[in-house]
């Protein structure tokens, strides 16, 4: 197992199953660590560091060993890996891009059906996470509760009597638990409600990330919902907060597509039915583009408007899709128009039922 | 947490690139649609996380002597002083959080209303780890030992060191 296998399989947490997949995309857990007996990283030196790193790669060779870890889990370096190994682990949301770009020595464990990956000096000395397909907040919180005893049995972690695990950031200190669900929101987007849903959310304490994170502005309608406190309740009351949202949003998701069908079928048809003729025709195509259209595709799957394809391959489609991806795949460094005209015949190939690309069987 | 720039809730967390560099903004929603809309907003200089929210809180009922004296206070284990947790928003070590537990205080509150951990609680070491905050203070106190070239004091540090260790060693095989 290695990261050229990882590129070309699809992780658990993309496999489109699970309770409520249609809109529920994935269910995370992370989980901030940190070791009793060193400085937090912002404070920490090269060489202690490099020392966490080595004591934790060491624990968790020895967790393999005894067989209580998967024995076929990968330690990688992230800090020795070229830009577009670690560029593809953060769109495998594997690691976060902070842990990408970061400096001095650090790592990750991965799963291999990505049901976990652990990273080693991010913020924090350990970011301990779990992903399953679907909504399955409890089973999340079970596997990374057993994870986190594990690593335990190995390390003494940093922890206060009265303020709990003890983090470099005050925001994360107590559970260090952050509990999210990644949904797709597309006709909440497109009749404009989403923003009156957000508000609703900010009013219970629970934060709106963008796919990566990155923003506000979500690529592709996909949104996480999380928790922002961490501190003064148990991790399963912070988990059980986020999961009794979940189903308000995808009932209001599910009115706004019926209100769609309802009102405007025809409009809404089209849209889909132009986004899909496009991604199997288009010879140059941004990332953007890509996951505004696969949006689009992706509801006209579940509303049944495309028959022939698979939520499973639109998962896959979004993340193979972005750069460091088709660059793994493709096997060359690609600039990017290059990249762009190598995701049109990606998406031309996976999308046509054929190997040319071609668009004349349309 | 609240929004950098207002006193609002943040609930927009943002990674902007400042020159290459990844910055993290929290923004109520309103501040985040003015700090997205790029004519308004372009060229402002960003607080770093968390920075903001603590200015905030600490400009209230302190003058600026004490806010200065505060600044200069440095935890004893890893040496960071409260100005520089303000500028970069994170702490220095785990225990920075008993040695500026007053000044952390009413920005866990903001956070997150609460100041007392009711969740897990790990197996080993329950009630918290001074040993460890020792050996981090003790490594800290070798390394400037040596750079001082102070080689008998970094050598009494190194024993001191090794016992605390060896004794870990002990309580876990």
């Amino acid at each position: 197992m290695n990261l050229d296998d990882l590129a070309s399989s699809s992780g658990e947490w993309l496999r489109g199953s699970g309770p409520e997949s249609d809109i529920v995309i994935s269910s995370r857990i992370r989980l901030a660590r940190n070791l009793a007996d060193f400085p937090f990283i912002s404070r920490a030196t090269d060489a202690d560091r490099a020392e966490i790193e080595r004591i934790l790669h060491g624990r968790i060779d020895a967790l393999r060993e005894a067989g209580k870890a998967p024995a076929e889990s990968l330690y990688l370096k992230v800090s020795d890996l070229p830009e577009v190994d670690r560029q593809f682990l953060v769109e495998r949301q594997l690691i976060s891009r902070e842990h990408a770009n970061s400096e001095g020595a650090r790592a990750v464990v991965i799963d291999p059906a990505e049901r976990f990956s652990v990273m080693i000096n991010e913020e924090d000395h350990l970011r301990i996470q779990v992903m399953q397909s679907g909504l399955a907040l409890a089973e999340a919180w079970e596997q990374i509760n057993k994870l986190d005893d594990l690593i335990e049995e190995q390390v003494t972690y940093a922890f206060h009597e009265r303020l709990g695990y003890l983090t470099a950031c005050p925001t994360n200190v107590g559970t260090g638990v952050r509990v999210s669900v990644m949904l797709h929101l597309p006709a909440l987007a497109i009749t404009r409600q989403i923003e009156k849903v957000f508000k609703s959310l900010h009013k219970i304490n629970l934060a709106v990330r963008g796919l990566y994170g990155e923003g506000s502005q979500a690529t592709g309608d996909f949104y996480q919902i999380s928790n922002q406190v961490t501190l003064g309740q148990t991790e399963e009351e912070l988990a059980k907060k986020v999961a009794d949202v979940v189903p308000v949003l995808i009932d209001y998701e599910r009115q706004a597509r019926e209100f769609l069908i309802r009102e405007s079928q025809e409009t809404l048809h089209d849209r889909v039915s132009r986004a899909f003729g496009i991604l199997r025709t288009a010879q140059t195509i941004t990332s953007e583009e890509t996951m505004s259209l696969l949006s689009s595709v992706r509801m006209g799957i579940n509303l049944g408007l495309i028959g022939e394809l698979q939520i499973p391959t639109v998962n896959k489609l979004l993340i193979h899709t972005q750069p460091a991806h088709l660059q793994k795949l493709s096997g060359m460094e690609l600039d990017s128009s290059d990249r762009n005209i190598e995701r049109a015949s990606y998406l031309r190939r996976h999308l046509n039922g054929d190997n040319k690309g071609s668009a004349a069987n349309n | 947490m609240k929004c950098q720039k207002c006193d609002r809730q943040a609930t927009f967390h943002i990674t902007d690139l400042i020159d290459g560099e990844p910055s993290e903004l929290h923004l109520c929603e309103e501040c985040a649609q003015a700090f997205l809309s790029p004519a308004q907003e372009q060229g402002q200089e960003m607080m770093p996380a968390m920075a903001g929210l603590l200015a905030q809180h600490l400009a209230v009922g302190e003058t600026a002597d004490e806010l200065a004296r505060l600044d200069q206070r440095a935890c004893p284990v890893c040496g960071i002083t409260f100005l520089q947790f303000r500028k970069q928003g994170r702490l220095g070590c785990p225990h920075d959080y008993v040695f500026f537990e007053k000044e952390l205080e009413p920005l866990l509150v903001s956070i997150h209303d609460q100041t007392r951990h009711v969740g897990k609680v790990p197996k080993r070491c329950p009630h918290g780890a001074d040993q460890q905050t020792q050996l981090i203070r003790l490594r800290r106190e070798m390394k400037e030992a040596i750079s001082a070239e102070e080689y008998e004091k970094a050598s009494e540090l190194r024993d001191q060191i090794r016992t605390i260790e060896a004794s870990f060693r002990e309580k876990t095989e």
